[in-house]
Order: C-alpha cells, then sequence, then structure tokens
C-alpha cells in the first residue's frame, strides 16, 4: 500500500469506469470515487458487526469497527473527497452506533470534519445512527447519479448501490480465486461491501437476476495491487 | 440393473452381481465372539495360551464359576493375558493391552466388568437404579455397534445379568433420556458422546457408580485432537469417582509408556498404568510386487500393476486392497474393473461415499460375498471382516506401524501367518516399500509422538465443565493438569483460557456484559445463562468436517428442477467441484462422472459416456512419510548392498544416479541444479514428507527471490522438492550469492516463517478449526446448518482482523501451534535444518539427474496451492484485454 500517492497520481493510475456519463475511480480498497464531483462513496461498513455478534454468544474479536474505519481514514486521506456518502448499512444493527467504543466515536467523527457527510439508510440501519453527525437520508440523487441502499428492481442509469456484498469467481488453471468485486454494465454499479466482517454473494447468483445488461457486465475484482476488470462470460458462479 | 453396492459403467457390465449368494447362509454368524475366530480349531487355542494347565487353574480361581463353565462348553480356555489382565484389574490397577489383532483384546478388556458385573447382588425391585458400571469408548460408531452385538452374545450365553446400550449421535433422543435414568451397565459410546455426557448437570450422579473406562483403539485416539478431549473428560471422571481404574486397548505403538501415563492421574507425575504385551503371532508374509512391467517414474496410481493385481485376486479368496488416498482408490477401482473379466464381485470403500452404500459394502465382506475391497484408511480400525486371506498394499504405506496395522486386517487371528503384498506405484515408493518391509521384518515402531494438548480443546471442555456444574479455577486447573497431555499447562495459560471462554479474552475488554460463563461471589464460575449450555451441545466435539456437497445423480444434460430426486452417491469438497465447469469428467463412487452443476447444497452428475475422466483430483497424500521411514530410505539410497534386494530396473536407476551426479550420504542433503527450457531449476532430496517439504518450499521461494533469483514455483513430494526460477541459481550458490548454507539457514524458521504466516491459507484453515473447536464460532445453531462456505469466509475475515490487531492473542497461538505440528509440519522441518547443517552437498549439473525425473513429472500435474492468485486474475483480465481491447476494462 502506498498512501504517499498524490490525488492525481492514484487517479491516472487507477482503473477510470463510466456510470451513466460520469467518470468514476473503482479503487481496489473497495470504495468508489468521482472525481469531478470530489465524491467518495462507500458501501456496507456493517460497524459494530462483532459486538452485534458477541451479544446473542459469539464472541468474535471486538477490532472490526477499527479495522473498518482504519482502512476507510485512509482511502478519504488519500482522496481528500468534499462529499463522503455511506451507501447503507453503515451499523450492523440499529444499536451500533451507540455501543461503539468512544475511540472509534472519535475517530469517525474526525473523518467527518470538513465535508458533507449522508448516511443512506440500509435495512440493517433503517433510523440515523445515535450521536453522529452527518445527514441520513433514503436515496441522494447528484448529477446523472442516484446514491441508494438495495438496487431497484427495474433498470435505472446511473444507480450506485449496495446491500447484495457482490464478489465475483474465476477459474485459470484448475484454481479458483475469489474476490469481491464492483459489478457494472455500464448503466449502474454495485457495490462491494468495506466491512471487515462482511461476507459476499456471486453476482452470478439469483440475487441479482435481472439487474444487469448481461453482454455489457463486469466485474472489477479487488486485488492486493490493483483492479481486475472481468467480463461477465469469464465469471462462474459459487 | 446395477447390484446394491458399485460397480462402474453399469451400462458396459449388466451381468447381474448377486450380492448374497444362496446357499451360504449360516456360514459365518453375526454373533461370533470377537475374541476367537470361529472355525478355529481348539489346538490353536491351546497353543495360544502357552501353558495350557497354569491357565486354566488361573481361570477357575479368577474367573466365577458361569464363566469356567462357558468356556468348558466351548471348548475354549481363557488366554494368558486375558487373564492376566484380569488379575491385575481386580487389584485395583489400570492397564494397557497392547496385542496384534485377533488376540481377543476386547474380551480381555471386558472380562474385569463381567465378572464383577456377575458377583453383583441383583437390582430389588423399587431400588433406585444404578449408574454405569463401565464405560467403552471408541473412535468409531461403527465400533460401538460391533462390540454391542458381539459381547452380547457371551452375556447372553453365560447368563449374565447385564444389560449393555450404545450411545452415539444417532442414538434417539427418547433412548437417551431413559439411558439418564436407567443407565445400562455397559455403555459403549465415543469421545464427543462422554463430552456431552459430562457437560449435563446431572453428570456426576449418572457416573458416580463407574468402575472401569475401557479405551479401545487407543493408539489411534491420542493421536487427534479428539484425544485431548477424552483425555479432560477421563480427568473429570476421576474428579467424580477417584478410584476409576482404565484399561486400554492398544495395537503396537513405538512408545507404550505415553499411553500408560495417558490412562492413569498425573497428579503424581509420570506415573503409568500396569502394561501387558503380547507378541504378535506369526510373522506376516509380506513381498513387494516384482512387476513385470515398467516402474513408471512418478504417479500414484500404480496402474501399471493392475493385471498383475488382479491375477493376485483371483488366486485368493478374499483380497482386501489398502490405498492412501480417495482418488487412488477411485482410479484402482475402475483400473480393476476394465480387466474384470470374469465380473468378480469387488467393491469400493471410502469415507466420502454414501453412509448406506458403505454399509452395504460392510454388509456383503462379512457375509464373504465379495472377492475384493478397495478401501482407504476408513477401513483401518478394529472392525472384524470376513475371510481376508490377502492384502493388498497399493502406493507406499508411508509408515511402518501403518502397514503393520493394515496388514493385521488380514487374517484376523493373530498366529496364522497374514499374507501382503506391497505395491509400489513409483520408483521412490520402491525403496519405501522396501524400508516398510525390513522394518515390518524387524518390529520397528513409527506410530507419531503425542502432542501437548490443545488450547482451542480446552477451552471447549472449561465450558462444557461449567455447564455441567459451577467449577472453582483452582480445582479445575488441577484437575485439567492430571490429563496426560496437560501436565505441563502453565496457570497463566489455563487463566488466558477461562478469559477467553468468559469474554472471548481480548485486551480490549468489550465484551463484559456478554460474558458466557461468570464469576460467583463465592468465586465459582458458572454459566451466565441456559442459553449457553444448549449451544455448548450443538457444538461439541473436535471433528471439522471439510465443507462437502451432496452428489446427486440426474439425467445426463438435465439441470432443472425435473432432475431432482435422483440417488446421492455421497459427498465431495467444495473446493475441488469449484473448479469443475459443465460437461466435465471425473471420477467418483466407483463411477466415472459428467458434472452437470451445482444447486444450493448439492452437486449435479450424470453417468459419462466415456471411460475416461478428465480431470485429475489430486487429494495429496495424506499421511507424511515417517521420520523413521525417511531415514530408511536415506540409508538405502547409501548403500549399494542393499540394492540387490530392489528390483532391477530400480537398482539400475539408482546406478545412473551415482553415474551422472552423486547418492547422497545417509545423514546428508543433496542439492542440485541444472537448467532445462528457458528455466533454472533446484531439486532437493530432504524425504521429509510432503508437508514439511512444502513448508520449505514457500521458504526458499521467499529467500530466493530476496537474493534475485526470481523464483516461479516450486513443486513438493514426500522425497524431494523442487524450485525453478529465471536467474542461475547453480551459479549463484557456486559464488556463494549466497551460498547454500546461508540459504538452508535455521534463521527461516525465524521471521521468514512468520511473514507467511501472515497470509497463508493454511494458517486460515488451521484457525478455522480451532475457532470451531473452542467456541468461537458456532458449528451449528438450533435448527439452521450454517453452510461451510460461510463458515469460511467468517473465520478468513475474523483471522485478518485478529491477527493485526492482537497477534498473542490465545487462539492464534493455539493456530500457530497447531500450525506447526500439523498442515506445515514446522517441527520436522527444524529437525532436518539442524541435522543437515555443514552436510549439504550441491551438484550443479548440466542437465537433470535421474533422480529429478521423478520430481520434474509433477511439474504442472500438481495444482500449486493459494500463493499465486493475483497472477491467476491477471491472466483472466489480460485475456479479456487481448479479446475485447482495452476500452471494455475503460
Amino acid at each position: 500500500m502506498n498512501f504517499s500517492l498524490s490525488r492525481a497520481t492514484l487517479i491516472a493510475e487507477a482503473d477510470l469506469v463510466g456510470i451513466a456519463g460520469e467518470r468514476a475511480v473503482c479503487d481496489r480498497r473497495g470504495v468508489l470515487y468521482f472525481p469531478d464531483l470530489r465524491l467518495l462513496a462507500v458501501s456496507d461498513l456493517h460497524l459494530e458487526k462483532g459486538s452485534s455478534f458477541a451479544r446473542r454468544g459469539a464472541l468474535i474479536p471486538p477490532y472490526d469497527t477499527g479495522a473498518t474505519l482504519l482502512r476507510l481514514q485512509a482511502v478519504i486521506a488519500d482522496y481528500q473527497p468534499r462529499i463522503v456518502v455511506s451507501l447503507g448499512d453503515s451499523f450492523h444493527d440499529g444499536g451500533g452506533a451507540e455501543r461503539m467504543h468512544s475511540s472509534f466515536r472519535g475517530q469517525l467523527q474526525a473523518m467527518m470534519a470538513g465535508r458533507d457527510w449522508f448516511w443512506v439508510a440500509g435495512n440493517h440501519d433503517p433510523e440515523a445512527p445515535a450521536d453522529l453527525p452527518g445527514e441520513t437520508v433514503r436515496e441522494l440523487a447528484i448529477g446523472s447519479l442516484l446514491f441508494r441502499h438495495e438496487p431497484s428492481k427495474t433498470r435505472v442509469e446511473g444507480e450506485i448501490s449496495g446491500h447484495l456484498h457482490p464478489c465475483a469467481r474465476i477459474v485459470q488453471r484448475g484454481r479458483s480465486v475469489r474476490r469481491r468485486c464492483f459489478a457494472g454494465d455500464g448503466g449502474r454499479m454495485i457495490m462491494p461491501a468495506f466491512g471487515a466482517y462482511t461476507g459476499s454473494l456471486n453476482v452470478l447468483d439469483r440475487a441479482y437476476a435481472g439487474l444487469f445488461r448481461l453482454e455489457t457486465l463486469v466485474a472489477y475484482m479487488l486485488g492486493t495491487e490493483r483492479i481486475f476488470a472481468i467480463s461477465g462470460s469469464m465469471l462462474r458462479p459459487g | 440393473m446395477a447390484p446394491s453396492w458399485n460397480t462402474p459403467h453399469p451400462s458396459r457390465r449388466c451381468a447381474p452381481i448377486h450380492l448374497l449368494p444362496q446357499g451360504e447362509k449360516g456360514k459365518r454368524s453375526p454373533f461370533v465372539p470377537i475374541f476367537l475366530g470361529e472355525r478355529a480349531p481348539s489346538r490353536y487355542l491351546l497353543r495360544v495360551t502357552e501353558q495350557p494347565r497354569l491357565a486354566e487353574q488361573n481361570a477357575a480361581v479368577l474367573l466365577p464359576e458361569p464363566f469356567v463353565k462357558w468356556f468348558g462348553e466351548k471348548g475354549w480356555s481363557p488366554r494368558v493375558h486375558q487373564l492376566e489382565l484380569l488379575t491385575k484389574a481386580q487389584s485395583g490397577q489400570s492397564v494397557l493391552l497392547i496385542a496384534p489383532t485377533g488376540a481377543g483384546k476386547t474380551l480381555a478388556g471386558f472380562l474385569p466388568s463381567l465378572t464383577e458385573l456377575a458377583n453383583r447382588s441383583r437390582r430389588k425391585p423399587g431400588q433406585a437404579h444404578r449408574g454405569i458400571h463401565t464405560l467403552y469408548i471408541s473412535p468409531l460408531k461403527a465400533l460401538a455397534v460391533d462390540i454391542e452385538r458381539n459381547l452380547g452374545k457371551p452375556v447372553e450365553e453365560i447368563g449374565l445379568p447385564v444389560t449393555i446400550e450404545t450411545r452415539t449421535g444417532d442414538t434417539p433422543s427418547h433412548k437417551r433420556q431413559r439411558q439418564k435414568l436407567a443407565p445400562p451397565d455397559i455403555l459403549l459410546t465415543t469421545p464427543e458422546q462422554l463430552a456431552l455426557l459430562i457437560a449435563s448437570n446431572d453428570a456426576k450422579r449418572f457416573f458416580e457408580d463407574l468402575r472401569y473406562v475401557v479405551l479401545d483403539e487407543l493408539h489411534s485416539l491420542v493421536t487427534s485432537k479428539r484425544g485431548h478431549l477424552l483425555a479432560l473428560g477421563l480427568a473429570r471422571l476421576r474428579a467424580f469417582v477417584p478410584d476409576l481404574q482404565t484399561i486400554g486397548l492398544s495395537a503396537t505403538v513405538a512408545e507404550p509408556d505415553e499411553l500408560r501415563r495417558w490412562l492413569v492421574s498425573q497428579a503424581s507425575p509420570g506415573a503409568m498404568s500396569e502394561l501387558i504385551v503380547v507378541t504378535g503371532g506369526a510373522k506376516p508374509d509380506i513381498s513387494i510386487l516384482d512387476s513385470e512391467e515398467r516402474v513408471p517414474w512418478a504417479g500414484h496410481s500404480a496402474r501399471y500393476a493392475t493385471p498383475e493385481i488382479y491375477r493376485e485376486i483371483k488366486r485368493h479368496k478374499t483380497t482386501l486392497l489398502f490405498v492412501n488416498t480417495r482418488s487412488q482408490a477411485e482410479l484402482l477401482f475402475q483400473e480393476l474393473w476394465r480387466v474384470n473379466e470374469d465380473t468378480l464381485p469387488i467393491a469400493l470403500h471410502h469415507g466420502s461415499l454414501d453412509v448406506a452404500q458403505r454399509r452395504r459394502v460392510e454388509k456383503a465382506m462379512g457375509e464373504n460375498a465379495l472377492r475384493a475391497i478397495v478401501a482407504t484408511s476408513t477401513l483401518d480400525l478394529g472392525i472384524d471382516w470376513g475371510d481376508v486371506d490377502l492384502v493388498v498394499h497399493v502406493g507406499a504405506p508411508k509408515g511402518a506401524s501403518r502397514l503393520a496395522q493394515r496388514i493385521g486386517r488380514a487374517n484376523h487371528r493373530m498366529d496364522e501367518p497374514s499374507k501382503a503384498i506391497l505395491i509400489p506405484a513409483n520408483r521412490f515408493e520402491v525403496l519405501e516399500c522396501r524400508a516398510a518391509l525390513d522394518a515390518n521384518y524387524l518390529g520397528a515402531q513409527d506410530t507419531p509422538p503425542l502432542v501437548n494438548g490443545g488450547l482451542d480443546v480446552l477451552a471447549q471442555h472449561v465450558l462444557g465443565c461449567a455447564c455441567g456444574a459451577p467449577f472453582h479455577a483452582d480445582a479445575l486447573f488441577d484437575e485439567v493438569r492430571t490429563a496426560a497431555p496437560y501436565t505441563s499447562l502453565d496457570r497463566p495459560t489455563f487463566d488466558r483460557v477461562i478469559d477467553f471462554v468468559a469474554t472471548g479474552g481480548y485486551a480490549l475488554r468489550n465484551y463484559e456484559r456478554y460474558a458466557r460463563i461468570r464469576q460467583t461471589k463465592e468465586g465459582l464460575w458458572r454459566v451466565s445463562n441456559p442459553a449457553v449450555a444448549q449451544q455448548y451441545r450443538l457444538n461439541v466435539g473436535t471433528i471439522i468436517e471439510v465443507p462437502a456437497l451432496n452428489v446427486r445423480y440426474v439425467q445426463a444434460g438435465s439441470r432443472g428442477a425435473a432432475s431432482r430426486g435422483g440417488r446421492v452417491l455421497g459427498k465431495i469438497e467444495e473446493a475441488f467441484l469449484e473448479t469443475l465447469t459443465h460437461g466435465d469428467t471425473f471420477m467418483f463412487a466407483g463411477k466415472i462422472l459428467r458434472f452437470e452443476g451445482i444447486r444450493e447444497n448439492e452437486c449435479f452428475v450424470s453417468n459419462a459416456p466415456g471411460s475416461d475422466a478428465k480431470v485429475p483430483y489430486y487429494g495429496g497424500g495424506k499421511f507424511p512419510l515417517s521420520t523413521y521411514l525417511a531415514e530408511q530410505v536415506r540409508a538405502m539410497l547409501d548403500d549399494p548392498q542393499r540394492w540387490r534386494k530392489l528390483p532391477e530396473q530400480v537398482a539400475d536407476w539408482l546406478r545412473f544416479q551415482a553415474d551422472k551426479s552423486v547418492l547422497p550420504k545417509r545423514d546428508d542433503l543433496l542439492i542440485e541444479t541444472f537448467p532445462r527450457g528457458n528455466r533454472y531449476y533446484l531439486v532437493a532430496y530432504p524425504f521429509e514428507g510432503r508437508l514439511a517439504h512444502q513448508t520449505l518450499g514457500m521458504l526458499l521461494t521467499r529467500r530466493l527471490d530476496r537474493a534475485g533469483a526470481k523464483p516461479v514455483g516450486f513443486v513438493a513430494t514426500d522425497y524431494s522438492l523442487a524450485i525453478w526460477s529465471l536467474a542461475d541459481m547453480g551459479w549463484m550458490f557456486k559464488n556463494r550469492k549466497p551460498s547454500l548454507a546461508t540459504l538452508f539457514d535455521q534463521d527461516m524458521l525465524g521471521d521468514d516463517l512468520e511473514a507467511w504466516f501472515a497470509d497463508s491459507w493454511l494458517l486460515k484453515r488451521t484457525f478455522r478449526n480451532c475457532a470451531l473447536i473452542s467456541g468461537l464460532i458456532e458449528k451449528r445453531h438450533p435448527g439452521k446448518e450454517k453452510s461451510g462456505r460461510q463458515v469460511t469466509i467468517s473465520t478468513d475475515l475474523i483471522y485478518d482482523v485478529l491477527r493485526s490487531h492482537e497477534p498473542d492473542h490465545i487462539l492464534l497461538q493455539a493456530t500457530r501451534t497447531d500450525a506447526a505440528t500439523g498442515l506445515l509440519d514446522v517441527s520436522r522441518l527444524a529437525e532436518m535444518l539442524s541435522r543437515i547443517h555443514g552436510r549439504i552437498m550441491h551438484k550443479n549439473l548440466e542437465q537433470i539427474s535421474p533422480l529429478a525425473v521423478p520430481i520434474m513429472l509433477e511439474i504442472g500435474k500438481m495444482p500449486v496451492n493459494g500463493e499465486a492468485d493475483e497472477t491467476l486474475l491477471m491472466d483472466a483480465a489480460t485475456l479479456v484485454e487481448e479479446a475485447m481491447g482495452p476500452e471494455m476494462t475503460d
């Protein structure tokens, strides 16, 4: 990872994609950046998923919120966006914001300071997070783009959504590689889940039926150094 | 119609095979006592009991009258070791009985209980039910069921007032409840069921009358985490019943004292049970197939020997064919049926097959309806079989003790020589078979040494104890340390385990309010709510299943709902199925199958039209080459005198090697370097087993990369390791840039290992097991089972987060310890590096040497796991770019 790169270099090196005419960067760390709007979108943070499980008796490590915020901090530091849109399921449950450790809350507030911050309501967190700034919205339209948590059943050009946690799988030389991915067909884009404990669902699963024009579907799979754009025809289910 | 067990190509081989030959009834009753072969003539029994008269006198003294009478009626007499064990048990001792198969171990194990129960006064009506008298624990459910049958017969014939019942995962809940209220005298069960019984709140009452614990197949139980759980369970039982006696039954092992300590409380460190060793009957008659065919350089199929194997099957009554992996079993089964012109009943048996299918094969085997059975280790343990008169071992046995145990399967009677033939699949295996054969004659043993108890298992046990009754940490610590695997456990570690069970044990103390166990004012730890105990019961045990899918038969080409309802053939690992595409063919359940697709938890397959499986499956050798055999192989290479015992073609191969390159000295490590194509190769011959070699390969490539050798890949077998690179490694080593001594320095097990640990998929897999066993995450929810994939993903993510935030967390500590002994075999690698220090022999060659041929043939055949995913993605992305032009990726 190289955090010292200037924004200009980052964008030049990263994969630029077009969504309904807007230029966007699919960052390999799982965020989408619109340079012309200076807008950063991130989806499915699922903060406090660990403590949500702990409430029910599975004492999984309580470091997911810290890990997720640290990664978010890094991309924000790199892009210095004017607007941040968190595309829903920002917290794993309604009580998440309340349970958050004070040090994490401080970290999050520092990130939010000095920019417009939108919490798009998700199915896990339909209400505004407790004691945090930022504006909670059902959906958000900016320019030709529409930000919402769940992808609409009907096709909406320029829709950016999350919720499904897309991943893609390829098989090469008898080996299977599965990665989180952005899934787009030039018209709409479904973002990968960003949270440290979030699982993923193959873009060829039935849950995605009818969402994409299959002939132009591309999975932007997240690599450790870069994004790999893989056309839909090469993807495998499962 | 295909017969009810398995035949390949039903379309080609239509001849019906009757599973149960008519008129064979009563040939072997299922109620034959396991301790004495039914058809064993009485003179044979007298021969085994070395001093028959003395034994009879002793018997009269030790055995209650009805037993003596029963033996007399049968024309049998008890064996010396059976009476010896009885004497020791009656004097209050715990005993380890080591005896070969067929020596009457089981009766010996139960005699103390049966004689005691025979003398016990009958329970009067209205009197309270007595608790369990004897607990019998075996590693296999099937074994428990077998024993119930085989023990029931003499109990009935002698007329003993003894109740015997099994309790396994299959026991219906109403029966379990009844067992709690009215316990049988003898309960036959598994380690997992014992853990469950201990975690119930009436455990103390249930076990208060317990006298004996009989542990069957102890040698196989103690080497795994199941053994750790069982050892902790025994410690608990001893806390309930301080004068409890244990009786361990075991095959021959390298270190009997380890097992003797295991059987008794280690409150006084080093305490040992009594020991009775029955030295084993006649020497087995083992030979190595001296094939007329050419023994291949590499591979594991032993296909070359099929006609010769088939000839042996025809010559014998019943042949048991052992292989090391499931894929070898499938392949051999196919090959045998290809040449099976007489349509002999040949069956297949391995752990992935559907249970019903396995039972059918076992039944047919017991009824002597089969002429041959191809099997993997599922048949290793002591289930009684029909009349096996030949064991064929295909592929190298990997360990001398394993070979001895497998050969013991033939001729379930200890004083008739077992007959076995070893079939090496390649040339190195010829050496290994020869070494194993020499070892078997010498009586050498190389069962693995026991390891310290796992902390994940301890965590499970601690929670189980709390579910049973509140405990005091001091008392439980003392109790745990009486279990042999945990004698060296220190108090701080134990306290961390308690902390882990309570709140996860994280430095960020965030979960106090969600604690699973809490301390009362009196300092006792108790479960915080009943749901915790309920969850515990669903997650008990240490057996973690690899995520697998059901394989279901459908019509060729059908993929939809119409295809449902076909037969389930068994289960295959998800990881293998994921690499298949619609239409790919592979071998499973003795058939060549066509992959139709995956739907939810099922994989659909149809009969493949052709007879060739396209996709090979490498399950890899499950058993690493034992250290002992490895040493023997190295010794043999170094001693041309011993080559005379080898087949001529193999001896020639070694002579060529001596000529073209060099043969390593017994304690040296030979490294060859040579160019080939546009690559440079390094081949090392440590003979330390595939796991250790794989770890060595990972570490060496890191180092070579730093040294500028530009390594591209590597492949590891049980015998050697090959690494290929773009730079000339031979030149680099000659000019000491770096020297081989530096490259193989032991410090590679420091930082390099640690760095590699960071993202190794092997570590993640190990962590998943530890997380499941320790109860960090659940195996099952009430009502709904998590699929393997969901668990895998979440544990991988948890691993990443935990590793970066609290790298010294107790669960990561447990994971590293496990990995070091298990999947990575680091301990063995460390021993090797220290052995070869200053003893590396470098041979820089112009071209490939004879010894290097086998591993060079493996290149490209074996997938190299885990490390180069990015390259594959790159290839896929590049393909798109090439095909569609760069604009598509924009």
